[in-house]
Formats: structure tokens, C-alpha cells, sequence
């Protein structure tokens, strides 16, 4: 058996709204192991974003638990979750938040700055390797301004992967893009699983869901299905599929 | 570490909005850069003041008579007789605080060499008076105690004198000149020392023994003023008390009366004209320091605006692990940077202003050290007390509604 990267129960997450408590979360479980390729499903209302931000230490639970890493991260104080998503979780989001005029190689060192461990010389490095990693090593000093959708998401995924979390956690990462960089995107998510790395990506796209491993579906508050893929698609082949395009 | 990582996110923050930030520092230039000048011409101008006073001679002590009242009306200070030689040969007897002393009597009338005459003002005084003023001399000698004891009709012309009367350039000493119908032997000529701070000629003078004085011209007993000289600039102060009181016993007046007499020394003098300049440097200061505060809000303001502009920026370095604490020094780092560079350059063209103020305008300056320790001080703070509330608001932002802001 896999080593438990994520182990949530009976989690419940509730709002006041004026008057109105909102029961965003009803109570969820689930674990994610190593190397997993985890999709969380489910429209707009489900509790996805508010699960995702539990997820990433952003928000906490109201009630039930949450271990990251072996970590119990309920009842952390504000600073030391800013920590674990710094050592152990890697950010992506639709609209890459990549910091405008600055350089790809900078943006990817950012998580490294606010980590006083790492030496200047080996966040560099990290850097740069990272970026190997997505496939830009010759685009470190571009901008964003420099760069297509597609390249700037690659940013902002060497960016996720520079800490070197235990898990990637992708809020709609290929919300903003076509679909053929968005196959382009999932064929290089699918490679770095294939690496061992942890992706959990929330979506709302089905067919982006064909590409993972397994699919956690959420609606209401509460898991309405949680199942292997057992016929896992290869986004690279899709991509070879779709017709030419002419630029 | 940290700290220098902050540091290198700050200024790349500030790199990256080269105008604005520079727009933001102007206020503070102008600030730092006005106080800075301000002081210097408040300085300056205190300076010169002391200066020519001191060249007037700084320990100088005068001894005046005092107004008077006879039978209820009170009298003009010129008419007064009660200053009288007895008097100055006290002082010099009991006074301790003095290195020199003379007594003075001086009249108006008209130096006449042949043909030349000038106007001019007789100084009927004792050897020690080129000391207690401070004079040189450029030829000849000064007359002796026995030429004072005699009443010898010898004179020291001042150099407008010389050149008035003798057009020709050739040397005065040992001529024979008249003053009124009184003829004098020239023995010495003054050294130059041109106009004093309140634009009186200083060398439209003649110098003679005060005997001659009394007698042959003003036909006087009494003394018009005392000239000392107190052992220090410090001891000046003490040698006023000491020559007031040797008078008051003198002239026996008794301790409830008024004094008939009026002692001055030249640091009263200076510090009646340094308060005055000095309210002009308080005044000029004072503006100076508002345009630095209206500096510091514009830091403030761009502090602001800065922060909420970078809301979702902020939001991603909290979500990639950056702590409040992180986010509040960065910003306030960035506000700091800002005013201390705003400081720098604000000294350079303080200091630049300055030298431009006295090339060009002939106004004379001293940069106080003080003034640029302060205003860079000032600035600093500034930077700090204005730019933590906005720092502060962008450090309590919640990571996820930062993230979602658009």
C-alpha cells in the first residue's frame, strides 16, 4: 500500500450568511495515496472551491479532520499553515497568477523566497530545473507579457513544483485555454504523475476527467461518487488526434 | 536571509514602478531638500552676524550713561554727564573681568588737510582702545599714556579719512592735519575694515587721545561712554555684573533705585539679532516640514493604492507560503526604500541648492550637520509611520478572498 498523502473525514465546513448558515461541506472522507491522479468533479454550488481551499491549508474545517503528509493541520495558527503550503503543497490556478514583469525564471522562484532554508544559489538552480521540467528552459528570462496562455500556465506549474510538494493542487487549471493547449497542459500533468508526483486537480470538465486516475464527484456538500479510472486516456494521444490547426 | 529575500521583493516592487515611484519621492525631496536649505540660509545668516559682530570685538563691554529724571522730566540719554572719568579709573582699579579699559568721548566736525576737508567723527580715547576694538595698524604708531597724560595734539586717521584728505596718495603719517580749527600731527593710519552688518563706515574715524578730546575740542569733564574689554567671550556676562556694581557704588544709588547707567556687552547684541534670524529659520523650517509631511501621506497614498492593486498578487505569495508578517515588511520595507531614497536625493539637492544659493545669490549659507541628520531622520520615520497602516491592511488580507479579487 501507498504512503497517505491526504486523509480527510467527516469533514464539514458551514458559513454564516446573516442569518443563514450555509452548509457548503456535509461532511466528506476521503484518502489520497502517493502518486495518485485525483480529479474532484462537480458544478458550481457543489463545495469544490471551498474543499480546495481546505485542501490547500487556505480555509479551515468547521469540524472533522484533515491530515496532510501525516500533518494534522486543523487548529494550525495562520502562520504555520502558510508554511505547510509552502513546504508541502504546490498552487495552479485558472488565471495563472504569474506576476507581471517579471521573469518566468523569478516567478518560479517566488515559493523559494519565503522559505529561509533554501540558499540563493540552490533556488536558482531549482529554478531552472523546474522549468526543464514543463519544457521552457529556453524561455527564463520571458515575461508573461512574453508568453502564450499555454507557456504561462507552464510557469506557473514549474512554479508548483519547485518546492517540491507532496501534492500539486490545481484549481481548474485549464479553465482559461483551447483545448488543444489544454490537452498539451494534461499531457504534461499526466508525465509529471508519471514521475510520482501527487496531482489533485478540481474541474469541471468532464473530459479533462478522463485523464486522471481516479474521480471524486461532489454535489450538495457531500461525495456522490468516488471511483477509479480503469481506462485512463493518454492526453498526448488525444492531442495527436486533434485536427492541424493552422496558427 | 529572510529579511534580505523581503528586501529583494520590496525593491524589485519598487523597480518595476520606476515612475511612480519617483513621483511618490519628489514629495519627500522637495521636503528633505527645502528643510535642508532653509536651515542653511537660517544658519548662514546667524553666522554672519556673529561674525562681524565678533570682528567688532566680542568681549567688548560699553558703559553708557542712563537716562535721567530731573525735576520730573526725563532726560535724553545724550545730555547725560554722569558718566565721569573717576568712574573709569574705579573700574579700572577694582574691576577684575577686564583685560582693557578706556574711557571714550567723541564729536562730529570737519578734518581739513590744506585745501581737502571731509566730514568725520573725533574718538577721544586711551591706548587700549585698538585692542578692545580689534584694530590694526597699517602705519605709523599709536600715541602713548604720557601723549594722554599731556593732551598731545596726535591723531590716527581711519582710511576713508586718509583718502578723503589726501586725494594724492601720499603717506599722511607725520602730516599736520586740523580738526575744526584744532591742528593735530598724524602718527598712524588705521587698517581698513570697511562697512559693519548695519552698513556704518568703520573707517571714517579719527583716533586721538581722549585729554586732547575733552579739552581742545568738546571743552567737556564728563566722559561720553567706558570701552572694555572682558578677559573672555565667557567671563563677559560676569564682567558685566562686576562693572554694574562697582558703578552703583560709585554713583551710590541705592538698592531700590534704577541704575543711571547702562552696561552692554556685545553677546546681548548678538544674540537680539540671532533671535531674529533664528524666528525667520523657525518660520521657513516650518514650512519646510509641512511640504515633508504632505510627502510622507503621498507615500501613504501610494502605499494604498499599491496594495490594492496587488490585492491578488498578495493573495498568490500568501497561498505559496507567504505569512502576513511577510506581506506587512515587504510593504513596509517598499515605503521605507521609497523615503529613504526620497532622503538621499533630497540631501543631494538640499546640499546642491544650497551651494547654488551661494554662487548665484551671494546669500551667505552653513549646512548644519544637524538639519540633514534630522530631515533624513524625519524622512525615515515618515516612511515607517506611513507606510505601516497601509502594510498592515495588506498583511490582514485573507488569502482566499485576495486570490478571487478582481
Amino acid at each position: 500500500m501507498n504512503k497517505e498523502i491526504i486523509r480527510i473525514k467527516d469533514l464539514k465546513r458551514q458559513f454564516t450568511m446573516g442569518n443563514e448558515i450555509v452548509q457548503a461541506l456535509k461532511g466528506v472522507s476521503f484518502t489520497i495515496e502517493e502518486g495518485e491522479f485525483v480529479t474532484i468533479m462537480g458544478s458550481s454550488g457543489s463545495g469544490k472551491s471551498t474543499l480546495l481551499n481546505i485542501l490547500g491549508c487556505l480555509d479551515q474545517p468547521t469540524s472533522g479532520t484533515y491530515e496532510i503528509d501525516g500533518l494534522k493541520v486543523k487548529d494550525l495558527a495562520k502562520n504555520e499553515l502558510a508554511t505547510i503550503r509552502n513546504e508541502k503543497i504546490g498552487f495552479i490556478f485558472q488565471s495563472y497568477n504569474l506576476l507581471a514583469r517579471t521573469s518566468a525564471i523569478e516567478n518560479v522562484e517566488l515559493p523559494l523566497l519565503y522559505n529561509s532554508k533554501v540558499s540563493t544559489e540552490e533556488r536558482r538552480e531549482r529554478a531552472v530545473r523546474a522549468l526543464e521540467m514543463v519544457g521552457l528552459a529556453d524561455r527564463l528570462q520571458h515575461t508573461p507579457s512574453q508568453l502564450s496562455g499555454g507557456q504561462q500556465q507552464r510557469v506557473a506549474i514549474a512554479r508548483s513544483l519547485v518546492n517540491n510538494p507532496v501534492m500539486i493542487l490545481a484549481d481548474e487549471a485549464t479553465g482559461n485555454l483551447d483545448t488543444r493547449t489544454s490537452y498539451e497542459i494534461m499531457s504534461l500533468f499526466q508525465e509529471l504523475n508519471e514521475q510520482g508526483i501527487t496531482i489533485t486537480f478540481v474541474t469541471h470538465e468532464p473530459d479533462i476527467a478522463t485523464f486522471s486516475s481516479r474521480t471524486i464527484v461532489l454535489q450538495d456538500g457531500n461525495i456522490i461518487k468516488d471511483y477509479p479510472n480503469t481506462k485512463v486516456q493518454s492526453a498526448a494521444t488525444e492531442l495527436a488526434q486533434l485536427p492541424i490547426e493552422n496558427h | 536571509m529572510r529579511l534580505l529575500n523581503l528586501f529583494k521583493i520590496a525593491f524589485k516592487a519598487i523597480v518595476l514602478n520606476k515612475m511612480r515611484t519617483l513621483l511618490t519621492m519628489l514629495g519627500i525631496i522637495i521636503g528633505v531638500a527645502s528643510v535642508i536649505a532653509m536651515l542653511a540660509i537660517g544658519e548662514g545668516s546667524k553666522e554672519s552676524i556673529r561674525s562681524t559682530i565678533s570682528s567688532m570685538g566680542s568681549n567688548m563691554i560699553t558703559v553708557i550713561p542712563g537716562s535721567d529724571v530731573r525735576g520730573g522730566v526725563r532726560q535724553d540719554r545724550s545730555a547725560m554727564e554722569t558718566l565721569t572719568l573717576s568712574d573709569f579709573k574705579v573700574i579700572e582699579q577694582q574691576a577684575s573681568l577686564l583685560s582693557y579699559i578706556t574711557p571714550l568721548v567723541n564729536g562730529g566736525g570737519q578734518v581739513i588737510n590744506g585745501s581737502n576737508n571731509w566730514p568725520s567723527t573725533i574718538y577721544g580715547v586711551n591706548p587700549d582702545y585698538l585692542n578692545i576694538k580689534v584694530l590694526d595698524l597699517q602705519s605709523g604708531s599709536m600715541f602713548t599714556d604720557a601723549e594722554v597724560q599731556s593732551a598731545s595734539k596726535v591723531a590716527l586717521l581711519g582710511q576713508t579719512v586718509v583718502d578723503n584728505i589726501f586725494p594724492n596718495g601720499e603717506d599722511p603719517v607725520g602730516k599736520m592735519i586740523r580738526f575744526n580749527s584744532i591742528p593735530f600731527k598724524v602718527i598712524g593710519v588705521l587698517e581698513e575694515k570697511g562697512e559693519n552688518t548695519f552698513g556704518q563706515d568703520q573707517d571714517d574715524v579719527v583716533i586721538a587721545p581722549y585729554t586732547t578730546v575733552q579739552k581742545r575740542i568738546l571743552a567737556i569733564d564728563h566722559i561720553n561712554q567706558i570701552m572694555a574689554s572682558a578677559i573672555s567671550e565667557e567671563d563677559a556676562p560676569d564682567a558685566v555684573n562686576e562693572v554694574s556694581a562697582i558703578l552703583r557704588s560709585q554713583h551710590k544709588i541705592a538698592d531700590e533705585q534704577e541704575d543711571d547707567f547702562y552696561v552692554r556687552s556685545m553677546e546681548e547684541l548678538i544674540s537680539t539679532f540671532s533671535s531674529t534670524s533664528e524666528m525667520l529659520t523657525i518660520l521657513l523650517v516650518a514650512v519646510a516640514g509641512i511640504s515633508l509631511l504632505i510627502g510622507g501621506i503621498g507615500i501613504m497614498n501610494i502605499m494604498y493604492v499599491s496594495v490594492k492593486e496587488r490585492t491578488k498578487e498578495i493573495g498568490l505569495r500568501m497561498a505559496v507560503g507567504g505569512k502576513g508578517s511577510d506581506i506587512l515588511m515587504q510593504f513596509l520595507i517598499e515605503a521605507i526604500l521609497i523615503s529613504i531614497t526620497g532622503g538621499l536625493l533630497g540631501v543631494i539637492l538640499g546640499l546642491g541648492s544650497t551651494v547654488f544659493i551661494e554662487k548665484f545669490l551671494h546669500w551667505p549659507t552653513s549646512v548644519a550637520l544637524y538639519s540633514i541628520v534630522i530631515s533624513f531622520a524625519v524622512c525615515a520615520i515618515t516612511g515607517i509611520f506611513f507606510g505601516w497602516y497601509p502594510a498592515r491592511k495588506a498583511a490582514a488580507l485573507d488569502p482566499i478572498t485576495a486570490l478571487r479579487y478582481e
